[in-house]
């Protein structure tokens, strides 16, 4: 099996399996740092979609997304642990 | 908000992430990136230095006013298409030096107008994220 095979057949299936997984974690979430996390999760997921579809399509250029995508994921984690650290402290 | 681990981590990525920007805007006009996308990143370097350090570190960091930066970057963008009129060419028409510049390659108005692109999305975005945290 060559990896564009693989990529598409099976990496592809199972990061999309776990992106509804998580997605009804962020929607039942009990609280807001469930939430927080599941985000987190699907930002990852994301991630890993677009580098098995550099490798399925021999884009390059997928890989700069993979790049941004992880540097503003850091951010918004960050900015949400900040934010609710400042309203609990109110 | 003062963490450690942040602190370090912001000292290493706010360089790379202009870099990085920088990178975007320069190769915008051939490929993905551009002035909107690389203005973009740039913010979000300063916005995670302000989470870091505080909003008045990230400001001085900055140096001058968001707002100033929007001026210039305006300035810069129909400065551009002024060019062409001097020219006597259509206003924003594309204008290339003749010869080739090392490590740029052939620069010209649309790297000019990327650039003013690029300074108004960076003081758009921190005029935002800074008077957003300040109150």
């Amino acid at each position: 099996m060559n990896p564009e095979n693989l990529a598409l057949n099976v990496a592809m299936p199972v990061l999309g399996v776990s992106l509804v997984m998580a997605f009804a974690r962020l929607v039942r979430g009990p609280n807001l740092v469930d939430r927080v996390v599941a985000v987190d999760l699907i930002g990852t997921l994301s991630i890993g979609i677009a580098g098995v579809y550099a490798v399925a399509t021999h884009q390059a250029v997928f890989l700069d997304v993979a790049v941004i995508l992880a540097m503003l994921l850091f951010l918004g984690t960050i900015a949400f642990a900040y934010f609710i650290e400042r309203r609990t402290e109110r | 908000m003062k963490s450690c681990i942040l602190s370090t981590a912001t000292r290493y990525l706010l360089p790379l992430m202009l870099l990085f920007s920088i990178y975007l805007l320069l190769r915008g006009h051939n490929q993905p990136g551009g002035g909107f996308v690389g203005g973009l990143v740039a913010s979000t370097a300063f916005a995670l230095y302000m989470i870091a350090e505080g909003v008045l570190a990230a400001r001085r960091a900055l140096q001058v006013q968001p707002t100033t930066l929007i001026g210039i970057g305006l300035g810069i963008a129909a400065a551009s298409g002024g060019l062409d009129l001097l020219a006597g060419e259509p206003f924003l028409k594309g204008l290339w030096l003749p010869v080739a510049v090392p490590v740029l390659g052939k620069i010209g108005t649309p790297l000019m107008f990327d650039a003013g692109v690029y300074l108004v999305v960076l003081g758009v975005a921190l005029l935002i994220v800074f008077s957003m945290a300040e109150d």
